[in-house]
Order: C-alpha cells, then structure tokens, then sequence
C-alpha cells in the first residue's frame, strides 16, 4: 500500500479522477438539455385511454399523448385517496396530455394505471394546434366553408381539410402584414406628426410659418386616416371570410365542438405517420420553433424574437466593449507608470468581475437609464415627453450594463496579451525610429489582437448568458417588435428586446401552464447554449487565424 | 586562390600592426564619448568611459559579462531610455553633438543610428514589410520607391537570392541566420551613418556567424559599425579597433590587431588569454 502510494499512482487517479467527474458533469447536463430539448418536437402518438376502474370508480377513456409516466408506491397513491389493491406494491401513473383546454378541467392529468385497458392508438386522430387554446385531439365528423359541407366520410376530406387550412393561415399572414406592416407605419407616421405639432409648439413657432406647417401637418394626417380607413375596410373583409369556416370535431367522449378554421395553425395526424412523414414534421417543427414568433404568453410557438434579441444585444455589446477595454488596457500596461495608483486601478477593474450582476442591473437603470436617459429625453426627446425614449429599458441600456459587466475580462485579456508580447520587438521597432505610439499601433497591438479576442469570447459567454440584470435594463416577456427592421433609422436602439436567457426564465417560472411549458423550458435551454456555442466558435476562430497570421517564436 | 595566398596577406597584416598600428586619432571620429557614467539606480554600470569611433571602420566591444559592453552601445542611440530609472551623464558626441542635449528627437537619432540585437526580432509581418516598415514610418508609401529599397537592402544583406521568391511570406518562417540578416536589412534600409550590432551571431550557427561576419565586413565600407561580441575570434575577424571593457570602465581601446598581439595591460592580456571571463 505504502509502495503504492510513494510510487505516484494516486495523483493520477486523483487528477484524471477530477477530470472524469468534470467531464461526465458536462456531458450529463448537455445531454440532458439535449434529450429533453429535442425531444419536444417529435410527433408523439396519440393514445386512446380507457380506464374502468371499479374500485375508484373511475370509468372514462381519454385521448391524448403520454408526456410522462412514473412509478410511485401504493402507500403513496393510497395517501392521495387513491384505493390500491393489497398485493400490489407499486403503481405506475402515467401524464397525459388531452388537450382541448376550453372543453376539459386540464389538460394535463395524471391517472393510475389501476384498471387502465391497453392503449390504443386509433388512426385518423386530428391534433390541431391551434392559436388559442393550446391543442386540441378528437376526431373529425366535418368542414363547412363558403356555405358547403364536407363530411369525413369524403374521400378527399383530408386534402380538402389541409387545402383550407393553408389558405386560412395565409389570409392570416396576410392580415398580420397589414396589421404590423401598413397599419404600422401609418402608426409611426402619425405619431412623427404628433411630435412635430409639438415641437413647433415647444419652439413658440408662431404666425404665417406655424399656419403654414399646421395646415402641412393636417393635410398628411387627413391622407394618413384616409388610407388606415382603407386598410382597415382590406382587414375587415379578410377577417369575415376567415370567421365562416368551421371544422367540427367530435372529442372522444362524444361531445362534438366546432373549430374556426381561423384559429387553426396546423393540423397533423400522428397515428398516421410514416416514420418518415414523422422525421419531416420533426424538423417543421424545429424550423417553427426557431422561426417563429410566441404565442399564449410565450408557451407556445417560436422563440425567434428571443434569439434575435440575444444576438443584437451581444453585438452591439461587443461593438462597445471591445475598442473601450482595449484602449483601457493599452493605457493601464503601455502607458501608465507602474506604480501605485495603477496598481490599484488594475486590482478594482480585476473586482469589477466579481461584482454579482445584478449590481450591474441596479446601476444600468439608476445611472444609465433614470440619470443619462432620462437627459437624453429632455435634450432630444423633448416633444415626446412625458412619454421617454430612451429614459426607458430598451436595447441600448441593457447591452450597455452588459458591456460594463464584461469590459473587466476584455481588459484583462487584452493586459495579457499585451504582457506576452516580447520586448525585444518592441526595441527593433523603437531602433528603427519609431515613436512609442508608432511602436504601439503598427507592431503591438496587432500582435495582442489574439488576445483581445480571447477577452471577446470570454465577453461574449458572459454576456449572453446573463439573466438578472436585463430584466431591469430592456429586457421583457414579449416585445412587440424586433429591434431591427426596415423602418428608418433600422437598428432601434431604444425598443425593448426578447432575451433567450430571461425567456428561459419566464416560460419556466411565470408560465401559467407549467406542463405545457417544461420541454420548451429546455428546448429554449438548447438553443441558447448552442448559440453560446456558434457565438464562440466564430470569434475563436477569427482567434485562431489571427494567432497563425502573428504566430512568433514566443508563443 | 591557393591557400598560400590566402593566408599571406593575413600574417601581412599581423606584422604591420604589431609594428606600428592604426592610430585611432587617424581617422574622422563618428562618435565621441566623454566621461559617460550610468546609473541604473544606485548601480553604476558605466563608470566615466571616454572613447572615440572613427568613421567606416569596425570598432569591437570586448569584455565579460556584466562589464557595461552593451550598455555603452546602448547609448549610442539612447536604448537605454526604456530602462525606468536610468540615470545618465556625460556626453556621447555624434559628429560633434551631443545625442543627450535635450533638444536631440530621439526618433531622428535613431533613424541615423541603427541597431541589431542579439536575438533576430523580425516583426509579425511579411518579409517585404520588415524591410519596408522604417520607411514607412518616414511617410514613404510610394509602392516603387518601397520595392527599390527593399531590393537593395535585402541584396546588402545578402538576403535577397534567398527570399526574393517569397517576399510576402511571414518573416517568422526564415531562419535564425536569415532572420538576423533581415534585421540587419531592415536596418539598413533607412540608411543609417552608424550600426550598432548588439552580439548580432551569438543565437546563430557557425554557417550563419560566418555569414553575419562577412557582411559586417561588406558593410563596413558605408557604415560605421560598433559591435558587441563575446567571441575574441569574431573581434579579431572582422573589427579595425577593438575597447576592452571591465567592471564599467575602459581598460584598453586599440587597434584591433595590436590589442590581441600585444596587449597594453595585464587584464586585457588575461582576458584574451582567456585566464577570466
């Protein structure tokens, strides 16, 4: 034993020990992420249920999917009030999704397998996914629409079916284009014409140029409410047309409900699928997921807007950041005298990593948003007061905090890059005649680059995944619209933004439907580690090349 | 060339200069030191030295480590700025002006004095751009003038037939040897009055010291050159005068031959000998 342990053997086991929890800690906690994540999208079977359990005296048949089963102890369920026969000592309870939220109590229950019949997966199942409601399983009886109707019976009731539910979500897209689109930008027109009614006022415009800019101001407002009235009558037309299709379906206790077609997304037939038809409706609804906008506070539908502000948000975060901390770190290692005042300026930077973040959210909204947004306002946003602009969370604030939360590790970073350089390049720059700032810009700083970007990617880590202090600085549940479009000025730095990281939180903790919620709890998990991970891969290998274009001897 | 000839003129050479030997005060002074005294705190690494260079000769810095050789070539274009707290006085005279007056631009003064070091230190750039960096510096962009010098230089530094194909390669990939005579190009492309050579074959093989040392001895026509070596062969290869330096002071400045055939005091003579150092 004793030889054992002199012959070194337990380092070993206790590094590569320490290593292999690491590695199965990283492994399990992505591939749980992954498991669940992805295995949300999957359309799963639906189950006809029927139970007859005497003793409890439960007799009904349910349809839905299986999101989950358990085995729990009979003294368990006999403690709920549950009568579990003598001999067994465990029971299974399985979760079943039923859908059909209006119609039922809820739509996930939870039910013992005590006298639970065999499953049975009946062809023919429509799973409807539908705007309101969540989804909805039954079976179809018949479609009436533009005064006809189909019944299932039909041959061609399917196709027919599918036929108008692609042109139902097509009107509905094209009521959304002019909603968001025309309607909107009448909106902001007129909402410019507001304030510039009140900035004339503000400016004590007065006499014949006030007249003139007034009757300027009306004449467009009145051109502006003749075109809203127009579209408005488009929207009101599409929107009957829409309303008097109806799909009747029939649940599987026999109660019958009628569906607006209106009201549908899409509808599959799951015990129908190929495995192949079940592999294409998979990635539909990854590509949905990814791409497409939240509904029903966020439990159903995409996370698109969330992806697309966590990615703005780290840009112009990166955009911020990194010329300040470098320019930070070139004064503090090339130019400062080393000394103690630098010194302790080097160790407060060092702590400012460690400050919890949201202190970073705390200041953000005091100093950033209530003190230099609220400036702001008064000096530019004058005429829309007392409505702020940008004395209000949105965009800029929040990847401002969060450039201040990361400039510690881009200025370390960069210190060290700095520091590795070796002085006897800097001596052959200075013999040829160079000045320090020659010396600085032509031959260091393009050398430390590689490890600007190493304080980059550290940055960006930290700054995507960051939850707590967004929430006071721009962050919300659902914005309205995208921080980006194609309204001048383009990138709206004022507009409040989705986050992936706070989406996390708000689907896992403030979702009014908890079992809805949970698998796009980690399927929003998934993807924003993976766009962590694209996020990172990008700016190391912009790393990496610039490390073999300055490759030196030192290194 | 038979070899008789080529060992003839060598032990020519030896003879005159044990004879009578090259004055220094013969030639044009490039440089003048007088009484120098450094200071790196409260260390006096030089310790009132005063020399003169002549002009287009090669003068050798012999001595052992830590005896202020470097530190005196160092002072040649004020290298020794960078060192915090450095404390200098004395003057160093460069035809005639102080390089120390407070007026002197240092940038100016090193543009005319240039400086190779001990371990070849190209630039993360290309090899063309290595060359091409100090004039660039100056402002000169002028893509025809730039391909002119760096031609020349690298030729001057008999680099050019090696690299010319690969211009825009990374400096990096050369060798050591190749890499020192880039430096030595990039120095020369400036068109400095002096080189100072700061032990410039010590990192290299004997194939590549052989090489620096004929350079050195091509150069020597245009340039003044001041070299730093620790080798006593190399000294008395390629320099005209040789200073012997010990604890920060000048122990003997003479030509180079005479300083190794007949040397003036005791410390040089155990040194050369090599009883220390």
């Amino acid at each position: 034993m004793k030889k054992w342990f002199n012959s070194g053997s337990p380092w070993i086991w206790l590094t590569g020990g320490a290593v292999t929890i690491s590695v199965v800690m990283v492994v399990g906690l992505l591939g749980l992420i992954a498991v669940r994540g992805f295995s949300h999208f999957w359309p799963t079977n639906v189950a006809q249920i029927e139970i007859n359990d005497a003793k409890n005296n439960i007799h009904e048949v349910l349809l839905g999917e299986i999101a989950r089963s358990e085995t729990v102890t009979a003294a368990f369920a006999r403690e709920a009030g549950h009568v579990v026969p003598e001999h067994m000592k465990v029971v299974t309870r399985y979760l079943v999704k039923q859908g059909n939220r209006e119609h039922v109590s809820s739509d996930f229950v939870w039910r013992f397998n005590m006298g639970m019949e065999e499953f049975q997966y009946p062809k023919g199942v429509y799973v409807i996914e539908r705007r309101a409601w969540g989804d909805f399983f039954g079976f179809p009886q018949a479609l009436q629409y533009g005064g006809t109707e189909v019944l299932s019976s039909a041959a061609d009731f399917h196709q027919q079916v599918q036929q108008q539910v692609a042109e139902s979500v097509a009107a509905h897209q094209r009521i959304k284009r002019i909603e968001r689109g025309d309607i909107g930008r009448i909106n902001t027109r007129m909402e410019a014409l507001r304030l510039q009614q009140r900035q004339l006022e503000l400016d004590q415009v007065s006499g014949h140029a006030l007249q003139q800019a007034l009757a300027q101001i009306e004449q467009e407002k009145t051109q502006l409410d003749a075109d809203y009235l127009a579209l408005r009558q488009q929207l009101d037309t599409l929107y009957a047309e829409q309303q008097q299709a109806v799909l009747r379906m029939q649940m599987v206790n026999g109660q019958e409900a009628d569906i607006k077609l209106a009201d549908i997304v899409a509808i599959t037939l799951p015990n129908d699928m190929s495995a192949l038809q079940k592999w294409s409706e998979y990635f539909k609804q990854v590509w949905v997921f990814l791409s497409a906008e939240p509904r029903e506070a966020n439990t159903e539908g995409g996370i698109f807007p969330a992806i697309f502000g966590t990615i703005t948000m780290v840009f112009i975060m990166s955009i911020m950041v990194t010329p300040f901390g470098v320019l930070a770190a070139i004064y503090l290692r090339e130019y400062a005298k080393q000394g103690f005042v630098t010194r302790m300026v080097r160790i407060s930077v060092y702590n400012l990593a460690g400050v919890p973040s949201i202190v970073y959210g705390v200041f953000g909204l005091g100093f950033f948003i209530y003190f230099l947004g609220g400036n702001i306002d008064r000096i530019f946003y004058e005429a829309a007061l007392p409505s702020p602009t940008f004395g209000t969370p949105g965009l800029f604030w929040a990847s401002l905090t969060l450039a201040l939360l990361t400039l510690p590790v881009v200025i370390v970073s960069t210190e060290e890059g700095l520091a590795r350089i070796p002085s006897t390049i800097r001596q052959g720059s200075l013999a040829l005649g160079a000045t320090k700032s020659e010396t600085l810009w032509r031959v260091v700083v393009p050398l430390a680059t590689p490890g600007m970007m190493t304080g980059l990617i550290l940055a960006i880590a930290r700054a995507a995944g960051e939850v707590a202090p967004l929430m006071l600085v721009g962050v919300v549940k659902l914005a309205p619209t995208l921080p980006i479009d194609g309204e001048f000025p383009f990138v709206h730095l004022d507009r409040k933004i989705m986050h992936l990281g706070f989406h996390i939180f708000d689907v896992g903790f403030q979702s009014p439907n908890v079992e809805a919620a949970r698998p796009l709890v980690y399927a929003t998990a998934l993807t924003l580690v993976v766009l962590i991970i694209v996020l990172n891969l990008t700016a190391v290998t912009i790393r990496n090349r610039l490390r073999e274009k300055y490759r030196s001897d030192s290194d | 060339m038979s070899a008789t000839e080529q060992i003839k003129p060598a032990i020519k050479t030896a003879l005159t200069a044990a004879g009578e030997g090259k004055k220094i005060s013969d030639f044009e002074t490039k440089f003048e030191v007088r009484n120098l005294r450094l200071k790196y705190g409260k260390d006096e690494a030089l310790k009132g030295i005063s020399l003169q260079i002549p002009k287009n000769k090669v003068t050798a810095f012999i001595g052992p480590s830590g005896c202020g050789k470097s530190t005196l070539l160092r002072c040649f274009n004020r290298m020794n700025d960078l060192v915090d707290n450095c404390t200098v006085e004395g003057e160093v005279l460069l035809d005639g002006e102080n390089v120390y007056a407070p007026k002197v631009d240092v940038s100016e003064l090193r543009r005319r004095v240039g400086m190779v070091f001990q371990k070849p230190n190209p630039f993360p750039k290309s090899i063309y751009e290595n060359v091409a960096y100090g004039l660039r510096l100056q402002g000169v962009n002028d893509r025809r003038t730039l391909a002119e010098v760096v031609e020349s230089s690298l030729r001057g530094a008999a680099l050019w037939d090696e690299v010319k194909d690969r211009l825009n390669d990374n400096a990096f990939g050369l060798s050591g040897g190749q890499q020192q005579r880039l430096v030595i190009a990039r120095a020369i492309a400036i068109e400095p009055e002096v080189l100072l050579l700061d032990e410039p074959a010590s990192a290299l093989d004997p194939i590549s010291t052989l090489k620096i040392e004929e350079l050195i001895d091509e150069l020597k026509d245009k340039y003044t050159i001041a070299i730093v070596t620790h080798n006593m062969q190399q000294a008395a290869r390629v320099s005209d005068f040789t200073a012997f330096l010990y604890m920060g002071e000048l122990v003997e400045h003479a030509d180079t031959n005479v300083l190794f055939t007949t040397p003036g005091s005791k410390q040089t003579e155990d040194y050369i000998t090599g009883r220390y150092g």
